[in-house]
């Protein structure tokens, strides 16, 4: 019997994934541990080590299939003395169980490609239905629908989940996924957002705008902005946030990096930014308060932990890399640890857990020239540190003027559980460290 | 002239006046029920209800002629027509008391009178002319018509009943004699199954159909299927035939009629029985001055039953076919919900079964092969056949077919025919997989008990994706 190799889940919320690129082709022999396919989630390309020793029978999703189910049977692995023969069994058990959706441009024209075939729902009539009804009973929890509703949204691709049901009890019934079809009740926004994204070749999206599409090129967004599109609109609509903001003196803290850079071994080179992600940490653990994300249900969590997550910008989007418990680690450990985290998510190389489960953000552009900005917070943290440019401006000084370095941070907050007085607090906390770094020895 | 207030008052107390009254008891809706003649209507007094049970009646004749098949010994085997008509009788006036007992228990102020409606408030006011002849003039917010229909009739044609030559249904009932010969126009449910009766209990029974096909709002299959039992059972059937005139002498009526080639025969018979559709009853309701919108004899309402009248709604068989009382009901209970403000869902008539009591018994619910290609579906089709059955056989009813109507993309069950012993019984199966939206998958999971008739509903699905398995 054939071994099959399951889509892997590279983090505990993933629910599917990009099958980017299969590093090995049928008919090559693999050890435990050979890297064999990367997948590409929200965030990151990952590679699929081979567990079993064998030979790879049959890749039964194509390299570049978005949408390939956590679990589902990628490919079919020979162990020692099997024959092809042995896949065809184990091909046709597989068919039902792993109908992965292949990329709109995956098989060429009307060419009916091996991957598009098995894509396709079986022609037997019960699996697709039985499907149907466990995965939403569990995806959707008491989600009611008439079973035909459920069948038709499925050939429709309309998420249950976003209507409304007009059967008794609120069921979803045939008219209501039939006018939803036709427009008459529309879709929730966010599942109509999606579509367009999946879909560019539909015909002329900026026509309604008077935008020809002779006059613009339009390009498939990767997984990384799709996700990042939809987790920013919805923490932009959904979360009520609000901006803070405060000018810190940076002299002393640039004095305080020459110092400590001049005196630091070979190699080790503390930026503003790390001193700053030392800074937003402490501060944390100083005001707890603000250390929060909002849970729902009326709850919130208050963290122990004050884990800096950094954006880093990399070609084609932004990832928020992790500095872990950064109010207990030297400047030169989170120096390093920096650099090897944004030289890793320039890679795509980052592994889930090293960009999900910050506490909270910090977004510098000053390296730009920016004087000062309001990031979006990024879900569930309670708030997210913007810093501007560090720039010399004329500053009154005992009824005098005078010269200083200033930076301008501006600091959103999720109102839920971050409100004025304690965000003003955090940022007092954090000016005071950062205008006398010293202090955050202590 | 002293006049009452109501919430509700409904005219007619058919299946769809009654019922519909009961449903506004019990939301709380104060409710009258305005009837000139009988609780119950025609369905209990001069319908449904008495000719099942004249239908029993030929159905236990024709078992008892089949004695020997079954290891029994009957001889001299007749029957008393005044008999049969009296249980029939009793039977309807037991249901009838019924009603009464119902409008009672839910606190319902039945109104004995013939209503007819005039400019209102709210709603028209409702003035009801007793027996004694005195009128009473009543007002409510909501105004229910539910007065029914009676017998179409062509008097141009002689197609007009007179109560000793040519009988509509209600005639057809109390027969005082049995007739020898019998001429049944028209092969609807209604004519179809007095032909069943009159045939069975001995009669020479010929039915004339306009259309191509007898009982034509079923699907062509379970048409085609029934002629050849009731042929087979001795009926004349002539279908694309059209009575064109009927003269009527002492003792028995010519029929002149066009017959699917063009020629006319003339059919001499002791009795005629006109079953040509039925019309709405509108007339002497005050309906012309009150503006009511009507068309071709029927009130013309929306899936609520509202006309176009403020307050005032119809139901049942005045605002158009199926002629059912179970669709009478439905809508009444269905107006009544949407009155009272509970947002239920408008009516639909794809989920409503329609059943002929004839032998063998026919039913059917939604779309037929036709209709569902006409409507766009690509189908897949399913059909059992009696003879697959065990439970048929040993009944000793191997003779009839279950057919299925499925949408191929969607499973949907777009319809479901069948004929046979108990189809009737049998029909509701259906009709709630529809009403709840199953696709094939449920009903494919659906345990079945063995050994019954509805094995072969089970069968019928399988067939339509090719995993039938008894046959």
């Amino acid at each position: 019997m054939p071994i099959e190799i399951l889509m892997p889940a590279l983090s505990p919320t993933m629910e599917e994934g990009t099958l980017a690129k299969w590093l090995v082709k049928e008919g090559d022999a693999v050890k435990s541990g050979d890297v064999i396919a990367e997948i590409e989630t929200d965030k990151a390309t990952m590679e699929v080590e081979a567990v079993d020793e064998g030979t790879v029978g049959k890749l039964l999703v194509s390299g570049g299939t978005e949408g390939v189910k956590v679990n589902a049977v990628i490919a079919l692995l020979l162990e020692e003395g099997e024959d092809a023969a042995a896949l065809k069994d184990a091909e046709k058990k597989t068919e039902k169980a792993a109908p992965p959706q292949p990329s709109p441009r995956g098989g060429e024209g009307d060419k009916p490609a091996a991957a598009g075939t098995e894509a396709k729902p079986s022609p037997h009539p019960e699996a697709p239905a039985q499907r149907a009804t466990k995965d939403e009973g569990k995806a959707n929890g008491r989600l009611k629908a008439s079973p035909l509703a459920r069948r038709l949204a499925e050939q429709a691709g309309i998420d249950l989940k976003s209507l409304a049901g007009s059967g008794p009890g609120g069921r979803i019934v045939k008219a209501d996924v039939e006018a939803a079809k036709s427009g008459a009740a529309p879709a929730r926004p966010a599942a109509a957002a999606e579509a367009p994204a999946q879909d560019i070749d539909a015909d002329e999206p900026l026509a309604p705008f008077g935008i020809p599409a002779s006059r613009y090129e339009l390009i498939k967004a990767d997984n990384i902005t799709r996700v990042a599109a939809k987790r920013l609109t919805e923490s932009f609509r959904d979360i009520p946030h609000f901006p803070l903001s405060v000018d810190c003196e940076l002299d002393a803290l640039l004095a305080f990096r020459k110092q400590a850079n001049d005196k630091a071994p070979d190699g080790v080179k503390i930026s503003v930014n790390d001193i700053l992600i030392k800074a937003a940490a402490v501060a944390l653990k100083r005001v707890p308060e603000a250390n929060a994300s909002w849970v729902g249900d009326g709850r919130i969590a208050r963290h122990k932990h004050a884990d800096v997550s950094v954006a880093v910008a990399i070609e084609g989007g932004l990832i928020t890399p992790i500095v872990k418990d950064a109010d207990q680690k030297g400047l030169a450990e989170i120096s390093a640890a920096m650099k090897d985290l944004a030289a890793r998510a320039r890679d795509r190389k980052l592994k889930p857990e090293e960009f999900q489960g910050g506490t909270f953000s910090l977004s510098n552009l000053g390296m730009f020239g920016v004087k000062s900005f309001a990031s979006i917070i990024n879900p569930p943290q309670g708030m997210i540190l913007s810093a501007g440019a560090g720039e010399e401006r004329p500053v009154v000084k005992n009824g005098a003027l005078a010269k200083a370095t200033v930076m301008t941070v501006t600091l959103t907050c999720d109102h839920r559980v971050v409100d004025g007085a304690a965000g003003a607090r955090w940022l007092a906390v954090f000016k005071g460290f950062v205008e006398d770094p010293m202090t955050l020895l202590l | 002239m002293s006049e009452q207030s109501f919430d509700l008052i409904v005219i007619g107390g058919g299946p769809g006046g009654y019922v519909a009254a009961i449903r506004a008891a019990q939301l709380g809706l104060k409710t009258a029920l305005v009837e000139r003649e009988h609780l119950g209507g025609v369905c209990l007094n001069w319908g449904c209800i008495p000719t099942k049970a004249l239908l029993r009646t030929s159905e236990i004749y024709h078992l008892m002629h089949r004695a020997e098949e079954f290891g029994l010994k009957a001889e001299k085997i007749s029957f008393d027509i005044a008999k049969v008509v009296e249980r029939s009788r009793k039977v309807a006036a037991r249901l009838s008391g019924g009603v009464g007992m119902l409008m009672k228990k839910n606190r319902i102020t039945v109104i004995d009178g013939a209503a007819r409606l005039e400019k209102g408030a709210n709603a028209p006011a409702v003035i009801v002319k007793g027996k004694d002849g005195k009128e009473a003039k009543y007002a409510a917010r909501h105004v229910i018509l539910a007065t029914g229909a009676r017998a179409r009739t062509i008097p141009q044609a002689g197609l007009e009943p007179d109560g000793k030559r040519v009988w509509t249904y209600k005639e057809a009932m109390v027969p005082e004699t049995m007739p020898k010969s019998l001429l049944v126009v028209g092969s609807g449910a209604i004519g179809v199954e007095f032909a069943s009766f009159y045939r069975t209990l001995g009669a020479e029974v010929t039915v004339v159909e306009m259309l191509d096909r007898i009982l034509p709002v079923e699907d062509a299959e379970i048409s085609a299927f029934a002629e050849k039992a009731f042929r087979k059972q001795g009926m004349r059937i002539l279908t694309g035939a059209q009575v064109q005139k009927l003269d009527k002498g002492a003792s028995s009526a010519k029929a002149h009629v066009k017959t699917k080639d063009g020629k006319t025969e003339v059919i001499e018979v002791e009795r005629v029985i006109l079953a040509i559709g039925i019309t709405g009853n509108i007339e002497g309701l005050g309906l012309e001055a009150l503006g009511v919108k009507t068309d071709r004899g029927h009130v013309v309402v929306d899936g609520f039953g509202r006309t176009n009248v403020k307050g005032l709604c119809a139901i049942g068989d005045v605002v158009g076919p199926p002629w059912l009382a179970h669709k009478a009901s439905h809508e009444g209970v269905v107006c009544v919900e949407n009155i009272a403000g509970k947002n239920p869902h408008p009516f639909e008539t794809g989920n409503i079964p329609g059943c002929t009591y004839c032998h063998p018994q026919i039913a059917s619910v939604g779309l037929t092969e036709a209709k569902a290609k006409e409507a766009g579906h690509q189908v897949k089709i399913g059909r059992f056949p009696f003879v697959g059955n065990g439970k048929a056989i040993a009944l000793g009813e191997d003779q009839g077919l279950v057919k299925t109507v499925f949408d191929a993309k969607t499973g949907e069950l777009l319809g479901a025919h069948m004929i046979g012993a108990e189809v009737t019984e049998l029909i509701q199966g259906y009709a709630i997989a529809r009403s709840l939206e199953t696709t094939e998958a449920e009903l494919m999971h659906t345990v079945f008990p063995h050994p019954t008739l509805s094995e072969m509903m089970h069968e019928a699905v399988l067939d339509a994706y090719g995993r039938v398995l008894h046959i």
